[in-house]
């Protein structure tokens, strides 16, 4: 699935210069990092900062103004680009879940797979079932989603992004709409895709849960990254006072 | 967090409908209250009370007619000689309009809603337009039109084939149904949650899949109370063609009592046996249409 152009010691997801306005009111201006294959980024920031918004024009889901967003080494905002091969290697997981809510949880999984890659019905269903015992789901197979608390039916989108093998994953707060008894579960997922290396970057309000895991933490705010380091350092020696003001709001 | 504001291309526009008074009779959201205001109004009475009215109305002129010189005898006995003939050669013929009528409309009204929500901005104009039009005619102006515009026969390799009215009346009728049908189709499309699209959109579905394997199965069960709703008022609309001569229950009943030397007795007992016989076909058909409408609602 690589591009020809690209290889792995290069980062795998590089943002430049990245501006992005919905009519008067600029949500990202200027935002650049890079993430590097394997790596865990996290997100965090007060809302209204343009967390989100910034992973959604990563898989093309929001265009961006001025600046460029490129995925192994492919301008993502490119008007040639396969947007739809371009989202093949991307997985998203939303707030929301957006599960298919007429579909049960395997045929949730199931369903990209088949219709997008093509890939022969056994052969996906079986991996389909080992991703739902991965997220420990097994035995809601023939769940419909409105049957499934809510952090099971996040755990059934994990499933479903993962079952397209993607190589990069994109989490957007997926766990702001859960119980505090269920986000746990959801984050234990994540703990396990992240040490399996997937590329991953999480938007989220979980610090305890971004110290842990992420390789790199950003901090933005009004639509630039305030500050940025690893999360040994960002948490104890944060300088700057936007960053330090939300961390003890937060912590 | 930031909520993005995110068009799907082809639902972020509004649709524009200029007259306010028209507003009331827009389907955008299928199952919204002004949708089903008829069965709404007709199911909210108690069944009793409905059954009472009818008995009430239909009985006063039986009670009146005691005292005439043509009595209710007469009457109703001329009432009971046509009815079979009115049932079957009348009411029979309204109802086969509206089921074709209902089938045409759908199918038609189907591809032109998918074409108010099409990528392409023209597709899109055009559809509106066509939508618009014809919901907001008057269908006898659009029965005439039809009727009188299209040619009454046909000529085919040589041989020439008359064309019945009532198929004309049936092109006519499915013009609004069809319009109000493409509505139904895009409220329940722009009901489903953009969610649903961008989580397709990021598995990587193309538009068509999007459509036709997530947003469309969805609406399928929304769409089907306001589509019941609008198939009891146009059955309970094609005596409109009786104008035009077609001869279902109106027009024959209309005739029957000229056959009876047009005592003005007859009046009442043919068309209230037209009331009864159309109010029996479409009560049933509002109810059922809230309890889905009730049930969807519950489970959506």
């Amino acid at each position: 699935m690589s591009d020809r152009n690209w290889d792995p010691s290069q980062p795998i997801i590089s943002v430049r210069d990245v501006h992005k306005s919905f009519g008067s009111l600029e949500v990202l201006r200027g935002v650049s990092f890079d993430v590097a294959k394997g790596e865990v980024i996290c997100v965090i920031g007060p809302s209204g900062s343009g967390k989100s918004t910034l992973i959604r024009c990563i898989n093309g889901l929001n265009d961006i103004n001025s600046g460029s967003i490129t995925v192994e080494g492919q301008e993502v905002h490119d008007p040639k680009l396969d947007k739809l091969a371009l989202r093949r290697k991307i997985g998203m997981v939303f707030q929301q879940y957006n599960l298919f809510p007429h579909k049960t949880a395997l045929e949730n999984v199931m369903m990209a797979p088949i219709l997008v890659l093509k890939e022969p019905k056994d052969e996906v269903r079986e991996r389909a079932r080992a991703l739902l015992a991965k997220v420990r789901l097994q035995d809601k197979e023939d769940s419909y989603p409105g049957e499934l608390s809510g952090g099971q039916q996040q755990r059934v989108a994990i499933a479903r992004s993962l079952a397209m093998r993607p190589n990069v994953m994109l989490f957007d707060e997926v766990t702001a709409a859960l119980d505090p008894e269920t986000v746990k579960e959801v984050l234990v997922t994540i703990k396990d895709l992240a040490q399996e290396g997937i590329t991953c970057i999480l938007v989220t309000h979980e610090m305890g849960f971004a110290r842990e895991i992420a390789d790199h933490i950003y901090f933005t705010d009004l639509g630039v990254i305030v500050e940025h380091g690893p999360p040994s350092t960002f948490f104890a020696e944060a300088k700057d006072p936007r960053t330090r003001e939300f961390l003890s709001q937060i912590l | 967090m930031m909520h993005a504001p995110r068009r799907i291309p082809g639902l972020g526009a509004r649709p524009r409908t200029d007259l306010p008074v028209l507003l009331a009779y827009r389907a955008s959201t299928p199952g919204a209250p002004d949708d089903l205001a008829f069965s709404r109004w007709l199911v909210s009475r108690p069944a009793l009370v409905a059954v009472a009215a009818f008995a009430a109305l239909v009985s006063w002129p039986w009670l009146a007619w005691a005292q005439g010189n043509y009595g209710s005898g007469d009457a109703l006995g001329a009432l009971w000689r046509w009815l079979p003939f009115l049932v079957s050669k009348g009411f029979t013929l309204n109802l086969l309009i509206s089921l074709l009528t209902m089938l045409i409309g759908t199918v038609a009204g189907v591809i032109l809603g998918l074409w108010q929500i099409s990528r392409s901005r023209v597709v899109r104009g055009i559809a509106w337009s066509i939508t618009q039009a014809f919901r907001n005619s008057p269908w006898l102006v659009l029965l005439f039109i039809v009727m009188l515009s299209f040619p009454f026969q046909v000529v085919i390799g040589g041989h020439e084939y008359q064309i019945p009215d009532w198929t004309k009346a049936v092109f006519g009728l499915s013009l609004p149904v069809m319009a109000n049908v493409s509505e139904i189709v895009r409220g329940a499309v722009q009901s489903v949650p953009t969610g649903q699209w961008e989580a397709s959109e990021s598995l990587a579905f193309t538009r068509r899949q999007q459509l036709w394997r997530i947003i469309l199965p969805q609406c399928v069960k929304r769409m089907i109370p306001p589509w019941m709703n609008w198939y009891a008022i146009l059955t309970m609309a094609t005596p409109l063609v009786s104008l035009l001569g077609v001869e279902e229950l109106v027009t024959l009943s209309r005739q029957a009592m000229e056959a009876e030397n047009n005592h003005p007795e007859l009046l009442l007992p043919f068309y209230g046996f037209a009331m009864v016989i159309f109010f029996a076909y479409c009560y049933p058909i509002a109810r059922l249409t809230v309890r889905l409408e009730r049930r969807f609602a519950v489970k959506m």
